[in-house]
């Protein structure tokens, strides 16, 4: 391996690295702005000049690969005027105006100004003035602003994969843009933001809305997808401005899909921050104690068997602990936390992303099985297109055709193609065989199917014939859609024996013998079936349960409450509290545990380390928190042959899945914009 | 020049190359490895503008296809290219070359009879569509300065007379004889060789 000096410093290098990663890895600062180290190397903004001794004028420390014996000065009086040139050229064009700019503050412009800016400028001619582009409901593009860095184009080509973005015409008139008028079509395309190292790329809904030092930062997760990727919600008195990514390479290493970044104006609107009671026939707000009166009424002398709890799709581990318990209690064993009928209640490995997502990085050859991992998980997509950019991928598809941003084999829409795989009669059975590392993922489009288990059973059957799970690699996958699923599932919030699951409930409900239905913020089923039962409906939003309820318990959202969620691939986060729950709105699991006194069943847990103690008890895995515990191979899934239908995902509009971004006017524009008028319009827009 | 479609220019609904034109982009293509044919973009587009008389955003959209580019690749190309016409132009453009060279020997005269004889001004077509006038940088010409660069031909060692006679060449439909208007072959010097024109035997270090 090469060994260098930087600054005086020796350090011995992998071969291939740059001059600019070896001075990161001793901690020695260089300014950069076009270099970024998940993105490819392009060189041009030249800010990164450092002296190398023999070399006859200043390198580009970013392009430049080490070499054993070189002597680098970072900070000589020659590299300090390389630099001091190049922001000059850098500043002709890039205006004046950072007190209106929604970068000001977080610019690395600005802070290299601070180091390396004149305090004067010597240009006196016209600065330049480019036009304003539309790039949709997302981004707000300043060209004027921009310094041509390039990033933004080098990550909607490369790991977005929508190559959109590019830069046209020469020297003085180069602009960054799409050239004919569009909008960025990538479900990614709000880490261009972040990306942009100057304000040419801010965000459209937080425009002029904050400034950086004016915002609490919290450390969170993101609930809008079940990769539990890493956040920060930046939070501003008790409004939630904005959700940035926060880095996990283990999970979304720095990217964050537009839903879970701009939904979050969701979080201010339709909010329930008063509990309510149905009084002949109307939705009346009530007191904490009216609500739960009103409850303890309708459930007394009320048999648990006629009793349901449903929870939905973004309810954190700790609640739905509660839930479980409070129903045990009643004696109802019909609960359920998959709304869609999701097939899964066996062990942990037929219902988790076993290979993990940093996983796919080692994969050699991929299935995907009625799914569509750019609308369902767009990070875990990009991680997908990033290990196929590697090469020596190849990818087959089972379900719908569509634009995956990597190439693959449609090998058809039915699911008779998996059982011809899984007897290895089909030509793909043999490409996964040959595979070192071959790995499925199986989609809730899916598995949410009548025959959603035959489906599964399939999966397993296919993982097992063409030796996906192996001591070191499991290569069988479930991508889910709903955060809370994962975390469900692992405590059990599923029918007890003789329990009724999601269908059961609803045909119950229409035929009276459900007589009592509690969501917890569970939206997405038919609420027309529940016939006349009495709906509690607990949650943070008020949407579909809440038209429904008979009585609506005020909850706290994913951004109000210190939550446990389990990601898809099994991973246990928390997210915390960054504002307070609006109105009399209260932590989940702390309505539960009051409702359980009232109802005279008493939950043996006060507070919150008490409850995740409960959790761990029911199952360890709570207990070991940011870390993946390998779930071992069983056996899973039901035999059968699968009903011929084709398989579809279970997402048609990206931008609104869930009561948040229902209620968020950034996804209701996005929708508008990039699905089109095929959602449901409703009152004033409709 | 603006590197963006927002103007004016009337973009023709589609386009296609002829079976001729597409016999000859497909002898290009073949000449790279496969996998490789992005290569061929800039052949394609001289094609493409060589059949249309410039370059429509049909026309790169229509290579794009072809070479199985992301269109914004093959705008890229066409915008950083001077050569590629991305507005129509008339059937003669009239390249005048006004970098320093070519200043120096006059090629602000030359300019100033092109807009007197075509009676338009610089990027501007003739109502009849015939012409067009541009400002370019320099044509790599110098030695022949002034220089103008009509289709695919240079018009070297230009004067107003010789320039004045070009455009009414054209005017009346004739193909004027390119190169040098003065008469010198190529790059010599004027009023003949100056080296080389004699033996010399005296030369020191022997009679080679």
């Amino acid at each position: 391996m090469p060994k260098l000096t930087i600054d005086g410093r020796e350090v011995e290098v992998e071969a291939g690295t740059t001059i600019l990663q070896a001075a990161d890895y001793l901690g020695i600062e260089i300014p950069r702005f076009c270099y970024h180290e998940r993105l490819a190397i392009s060189g041009n903004c030249r800010m990164c000049l450092v002296e190398v001794e023999k070399a006859p004028k200043p390198v580009a420390s970013c392009a430049m690969p080490v070499a054993d014996g070189m002597v680098v000065h970072t900070d000589t009086p020659m590299v300090l005027k390389a630099r001091k040139g190049v922001l000059e050229f850098l500043l002709i064009n890039h205006p004046l105006d950072c007190p209106i700019c929604d970068q000001g503050g977080e610019c690395d412009l600005q802070d290299e100004v601070m180091a390396y800016g004149a305090d004067r400028g010597r240009f006196a001619e016209n600065k330049r003035a480019v036009k304003d582009k539309d790039y949709g409901p997302l981004v707000k593009p300043t060209m004027t602003r921009c310094i041509h860095c390039t990033r933004c184009i080098r990550f909607i080509t490369d790991v977005a994969g929508v190559p959109e973005l590019g830069g046209t015409g020469r020297g003085e008139n180069l602009e960054v843009g799409t050239y004919v008028q569009k909008v960025l079509s990538s479900e990614l395309s709000g880490n261009i933001i972040d990306l942009c190292p100057v304000g040419a790329l801010t965000s459209k809904p937080y425009s002029f809305a904050a400034r950086p030092w004016e915002l609490k930062k919290t450390e969170s997760i993101d609930v809008f997808d079940a990769v539990g990727s890493n956040i920060r919600v930046d939070a501003r008195a008790n409004q939630v401005m904005r959700v940035v990514p926060r880095t996990n390479d283990d999970v979304n290493e720095e990217w964050l899909g537009d839903k879970s970044r701009f939904a979050v104006d969701g979080l201010m609107r339709q909010r329930l921050d008063r509990p309510y009671v149905r009084r002949n026939g109307k939705l009346e707000p009530a007191t904490w104690p009216e609500a739960f009166s009103a409850i303890a009424a309708r459930l007394k002398g009320a048999a648990g068997v006629k009793l349901a709890a449903i929870a939905g799709d973004q309810a954190d581990a700790e609640a739905m602990v509660a839930l479980k318990d409070l129903f045990t209690r009643l004696g109802s064993p019909s609960l359920d936390c998959r709304q869609d009928g999701a097939k899964l209640s066996g062990p942990r490995v037929s219902y988790l992303f076993n290979s993990t997502i940093a996983g796919i990085d080692a994969a050699d050859a991929l299935m995907l099985i009625g799914t569509n991992p750019r609308l369902e998980a767009p990070v875990i997509n990009a991680r997908i297109r990033k290990r196929w950019m590697a090469g020596g991928f190849s990818v087959g598809v089972v379900g719908p055709k569509t634009n995956l941003t990597y190439k693959h084999e449609h090998l058809g829409e039915g699911a008779s193609v998996l059982s011809a795989i899984a007897d290895g009669s089909h030509p793909f059975a043999a490409k996964l065989k040959a595979a070192k590392r071959p790995m499925l993922i199986i989609g809730q489009g899916a598995l949410a199917r009548v025959d959603g288990d035959i489906l599964l059973g399939l999966a397993r059957k296919i993982a097992e014939a063409t030796g996906m799970h192996s001591a070191e690699w499991n290569g069988f996958n479930v991508l889910h859609t709903a955060a809370a699923r994962v975390g469900g599932l692992d405590l059990g919030f599923l029918p007890a024996g003789g329990g009724r699951d999601v269908e059961g409930i609803l045909a119950g409900a229409e035929k009276g013998e459900v007589e009592v239905v509690y969501l917890l913020g569970a939206d997405e089923i038919d609420m027309q079936r529940l016939g006349k039962a009495f709906v509690i409906y607990q949650g943070h939003h008020g949407d579909a349960g809440a038209h429904r309820a008979d009585v609506i318990l005020p909850g706290a959202a994913y951004t109000e409450k210190s939550g446990t969620y389990v990601s898809t691939e099994g991973r246990v986060q928390r997210t915390q509290l960054a504002v307070f729950p609006p109105g009399e709105a209260k932590e989940d699991w702390k309505i539960l545990r009051a409702l359980s006194e009232v109802l005279g069943k008493a939950l043996p847990y006060d507070t919150l380390a008490e409850v995740r103690a409960r959790l761990a008890d029911v199952n360890p895995v709570f207990a070991a928190v940011d870390r993946i515990e390998p779930a071992a191979w069983a056996s899973f899934g039901a035999d059968g042959v699968p009903a011929a239908d084709p398989l579809a995902s279970p997402i048609d509009n990206y931008y609104m899945t869930d009561p948040i971004s229902r209620a968020s006017k950034t996804m209701a524009e996005c929708t508008a914009t990039f699905v089109g008028c095929a959602h449901k319009r409703t009152g004033t827009n409709g | 020049m603006s590197s963006s479609t927002t103007d004016t220019t009337v973009q023709p609904e589609s386009f296609a190359f002829t079976a001729e034109n597409l016999a000859k982009a497909q002898a290009v293509i073949a000449k790279y490895p496969q996998g490789r044919q992005r290569s061929a973009v800039m052949p394609l587009l001289d094609i493409a503008q060589r059949q249309e008389g410039w370059v429509s955003l049909a026309a790169m959209n229509y290579v794009a296809e072809m070479l199985d580019l992301a269109p914004i690749k093959v705008y890229e190309v066409a915008t950083f290219y001077t050569m590629f016409q991305l507005k129509p132009v008339g059937k003669y453009h009239l390249q005048v070359c006004t970098n320093l060279p070519c200043m120096l020997r006059g090629s602000e005269e030359i300019v100033e009879t092109c807009r007197k004889e075509l009676g338009v001004g610089l990027g501007q077509t003739t109502a009849d569509g015939l012409f067009t006038l541009s400002e370019v940088e320099c044509l790599g010409a110098c030695v022949n300065a002034p220089v103008m660069w009509i289709g695919d031909d240079y018009y070297e060692d230009l004067d107003v007379e010789s320039a004045k006679q070009i455009i009414l060449a054209l005017k009346r439909g004739e193909t004027p004889k390119p190169g040098s208007q003065t008469g010198r072959q190529g790059s010599c010097p004027v009023g003949g060789p100056t080296t080389l024109t004699s033996l010399q035997s005296s030369l020191p270090g022997g009679d080679a």
